[in-house]
């Protein structure tokens, strides 16, 4: 089984929430699909074994000594990522797409397609099983592409290890790397706050999951900031038919947690949050 | 000068800043826009009391096959470096698979029959809003499922003439990869915002990669200070770098922000905060980019 956890807005609890699900399994396989800020190996510091190099994709590289400078390259590309510099072509690589327009085009062939290979996926072990973590190198896109690739291999994994539970730590937003981490799982656990940001960020989330066929359940994390607007997004969840598992109420000792790397369920199974969240689990799984 | 507000971790405070620097600013009788760059999720009009001026879509190119004319030579295909076109010649089938398309037109150009027509998808909208009767906020807000929030944030960037503006700050969307370079690619200057977890930390350092990749000058801005441990004080201050302002963590900011109300508004102590803040952007220098320790 595989169980996303989301949010819309950043930092709502998504990865303290994961995290908190994580200790509270056995043989599980983690994930971190937030590719361009993950946290999760921070909580459980993981022994990596393998590293692998994700070529995320490539970009367009001129040269100089072939280039004719004509200027083609910069008024077709569709990115406006070419610039021309005492008519020389300054590809930004920022920019760059890497569709490759300017390499068929090119009526010199002067522009080839060097790879985007410094992005990282990392995989360890820790004390609850198996972690897959990707790093983003700076400057390289396609994040969703990237998640797609840890989910690969976390079948892989969740095979070898017999393990039956995924639990996939997504990123903020409703993009590209949050649509990869969402297509075909099992269950959605979307995490949100009681603010005006926080309400109309979930509706959007919600909004996206209208097209995918997925149990979707509602955790509400810091209640206690405003009790109002957490009735709303209750209220609201219930026209939607969404369930909202769970209300946590707003704890420093979460943020103390995290300070001394160790998930709530660890820092203080006793806690108000860590029951709510056990049975949350309980009731996601069954 | 535009400033961009930003931070690798969601949730620490981008809107709280920029929102609020605008107020200051504003009360201050500069001229200054705001721009809600996070189109995935904007939340800037939730704080700030604004009129609907213009509506502006944002539109990518998609291509649409006209089968009478294609001879499905698959070049379109080959020529496609995402994937996006699907061709099976032996049935004489070929489709575009939307979400997959960049809108490049490489297969405009690859396809020698003319059988590619030039279409377009809308992929988000750019909205101008007033405020006290001048134009000075937009929102671009990407359509849900829509994969790539960058055409959107491109847009939103373009809304206003830099030149017109003393001050034109952009609201970034969280995390390190495209979106947020798309947004601070433009700008002058970026102010981040973190705080002072493992989390914060690990997440700032990431952002300050980039940013030097880039030669962005930056300065950081500690949020919900006295809640969490000394690791992000200690690698600011190892490296030099600029720490801007903190903000405390304090329980009624985060009431008042959960509301949609601007803390400057309620808590003189913030406002202050602020005004001083401004003071040390506007005292910057960079017309010289040599590195981000300050002096």
């Amino acid at each position: 089984m595989e169980i996303a956890v989301i949010s819309g807005k950043g930092g709502s609890g998504k990865s303290s929430i994961s995290a908190a699900f994580i200790s509270m399994l056995t043989n599980v396989v983690a994930i971190d699909c937030d590719v361009d800020a993950s946290n999760l190996h921070l909580l459980f510091s993981p022994i990596w074994k393998n590293e692998y190099s994700f070529i995320s994709g490539s970009y367009a590289v001129v040269n100089k000594d072939l280039c004719a400078k004509c200027g083609k390259c910069s008024r077709i590309c569709s990115f406006h990522a070419i610039k021309t510099e005492n008519d020389f072509p300054i590809i930004d690589e920022i920019s760059c797409d890497g569709c490759q327009l300017c390499v068929h085009e090119c009526p010199v062939s002067a522009i080839k397609m060097k790879k985007n290979d410094k992005s990282r996926i990392y995989i360890g072990q820790f004390k609850y099983g198996s972690m897959i973590s990707g790093r983003l190198a700076p400057g390289e896109g396609n994040s969703g592409k990237m998640v797609n690739e840890l989910r690969q291999l976390s079948w892989d994994m969740a095979n070898d290890q017999q393990s039956d539970i995924i639990i996939l730590d997504g990123p903020p937003g409703i993009g590209c790397s949050v649509i990869s981490t969402i297509t075909g799982v099992d269950k959605i656990v979307v995490v949100t706050e009681p603010s005006i940001s926080g309400f109309s960020d979930l509706k959007r989330v919600i909004t996206l999951l209208h097209h995918y066929d997925t149990s979707v359940y509602v955790i509400i994390n810091k209640c206690s900031l405003n009790n109002e607007i957490t009735d709303r997004i209750i209220q609201w969840c219930e026209d939607e038919n969404v369930s909202v598992i769970a209300t946590l109420p707003f704890s420093e000792e979460m943020v103390k947690s995290i300070v001394s790397r160790e998930t709530i369920f660890e820092y203080n199974p006793n806690s108000e949050i860590s029951k709510k969240l056990k049975i949350a689990l309980t009731q996601i799984i069954n | 000068m535009i400033i961009t507000v930003a931070s690798g971790k969601g949730g620490t405070g981008k809107t709280l800043v920029s929102s609020n620097l605008f107020r200051v600013l504003s009360k201050k009788k500069e001229s200054v826009a705001l721009i809600d760059c996070d189109v995935e999720e904007p939340n800037v009009m939730n704080f700030i009391s604004h009129h609907l001026q213009k509506e502006i879509e944002v539109k990518e190119y998609r291509p649409a096959i006209n089968t009478d004319k294609c001879v499905f030579c698959e070049k379109c295909a080959e020529y496609c470096s995402y994937n996006a076109i699907f061709c099976e010649p032996g049935a004489h089938y070929i489709r575009v698979i939307e979400e997959l398309c960049h809108g490049c037109t490489t297969c405009s150009w690859a396809c020698k029959f003319e059988a590619i027509d030039p279409s377009s998808t809308k992929v988000g909208m750019v909205s101008l809003y007033t405020h006290q009767d001048k134009v000075c906020l937009a929102e671009g807000k990407m359509e849900i499922g829509n994969h790539s929030a960058v055409s959107t944030i491109k847009a939103a960037t373009a809304t206003f003439d830099t030149s017109k503006y003393q001050y034109i700050i952009y609201d970034s969307p969280p995390g390190t990869s495209c979106p947020f370079m798309q947004t601070a690619l433009k700008s002058d200057y970026v102010i981040l915002i973190t705080e002072p977890t493992p989390f914060g930390l690990s997440d700032l350092k990431q952002t300050i990669e980039i940013l030097n990749i880039m030669k962005k000058p930056f300065g950081i801005i500690v949020n919900r200070s006295g809640l969490g441990d000394n690791g992000v004080y200690d690698y600011i201050s190892d490296n030099k770098y600029c720490l801007l302002a903190e903000l405390p963590y304090n329980q009624k900011i985060a009431e008042l922000y959960s509301k949609g109300e601007l803390i400057v508004d309620h808590l003189p102590k913030v406002n202050s905060l602020f005004e001083k803040l401004i003071n040390e952007i506007s005292n910057l220098n960079f017309s010289h980019f040599d590195g981000n320790s300050c002096n």
